[in-house]
């Protein structure tokens, strides 16, 4: 009994520190989840005379990922999305984060281009809305335009594959 | 001579006019460095918004500045960060029920300590017991001290 107690709390603690070093701490929930996507209109990177809105996507289930040619991770990622958009799944829609315009497309040109269209943020306001703090990020977003779901980081062939596809397949029947 | 004066008046009234926006600059920056203190930078998370030289953090920095001269309060400038990112930004955690444990846990934790404290000493009070000394022990006693107290007389 004498030993007993502090051996309990002693686990207890263990087990704390376990979870604790198990998670990212890079990984803030986002509080836009399951909220309507922010509204915006930006200039498309190719073709810097047109604008894409979030509401022309309205009936569609779709996937918004925030990206630059300065970030390394993207790099990472960038395979797995080309993989994901030659499945024709869900269309990918990217957000050129705070970025020179000919960094964006001399980058898409070199490593292939996963997406239907990109606009370019170039100071960064979309990406404050929609509370990016890191790219890569991605939003998957329905057909009401609501956030579903958020990738925070490079997605891999796992989190596609078991998290992303099963979402977009459900949120396509909804 | 007229236009000198005329000159010499403009240009000193024009040098007040900047240095009212000078000190207006200071203060809005004064307020935008407060305030951001208590936030945090989400790239590197263990500094505030304020000390934080990352991208995002001056981004953000910006648009509280911006805010601020728009005539924006100090709490609607904290929701609009919280909405897109999180109590997470707040170094100092909101009253809700997530967070119920953590403003009161460590005062459970202490009420538990003292409740611990109070049944240990509880326990070794109980071990003492309070036995009146009977009278031939007294009797005893003084002889031994008695005889003591001879001995180191001699």
């Amino acid at each position: 009994m004498r030993y007993l107690i502090p051996l309990i709390i002693f686990l207890g603690l263990l087990a704390f520190l376990a979870i604790g070093l198990g998670r990212d701490p890079h990984e803030v929930p986002s509080p836009l989840v399951n909220k309507p996507a922010p509204q915006f209109q930006l200039a498309q990177l190719h073709n810097p005379d047109k604008k894409f809105s979030a509401d022309q996507m309205r009936g569609k289930v779709w996937l918004l990922n925030v990206w630059a040619s300065w970030c390394v991770s993207c790099r990472e990622e960038h395979p797995y999305l080309l993989q994901l958009s030659r499945t024709r799944k869900v269309p990918i829609y990217g957000l050129d984060w705070k970025d020179q315009r000919e960094d964006g497309i001399g980058w898409l040109s070199e490593l292939g281009n996963p997406y239907v269209l990109c606009v370019s943020d170039l100071d960064g306001r979309v990406a404050i809305d929609y509370g990016v703090y890191g790219a890569p990020e991605s939003y998957l977003i329905d057909k009401n335009g609501v956030i579903r779901f958020k990738q925070i980081g490079p997605f891999d062939a796992d989190t596609i594959e078991k998290k992303l596809i099963p979402l977009v397949e459900k949120l396509n029947q909804e | 001579m007229k236009y000198l004066l005329l000159g010499i008046l403009l240009a000193l009234s024009l040098s007040f006019l900047t240095a009212a926006q000078e000190s207006n600059d200071a203060e809005l920056d004064e307020r935008v460095r407060v305030f951001s203190q208590q936030l945090r930078c989400l790239v590197c998370q263990n500094e505030t918004l304020a000390d934080s030289q990352a991208m995002l953090a001056m981004d953000l920095k910006q648009q509280i500045r911006e805010q601020m001269k728009a005539g924006k309060s100090d709490k609607e400038i904290l929701a609009y960060l919280t909405a897109r990112y999180g109590d997470f930004v707040l170094y100092r955690p909101p009253m809700k029920r997530q967070t119920l444990l953590l403003w009161f846990g460590p005062f459970i934790l202490l009420a538990l300590g003292f409740c611990i404290l109070f049944r240990y000493i509880k326990g070794r009070r109980d071990q003492i017991h309070e036995e009146p000394l009977s009278v031939e022990d007294h009797h005893r006693a003084v002889e031994l001290l008695r005889s003591e107290s001879g001995k180191e007389i001699a």
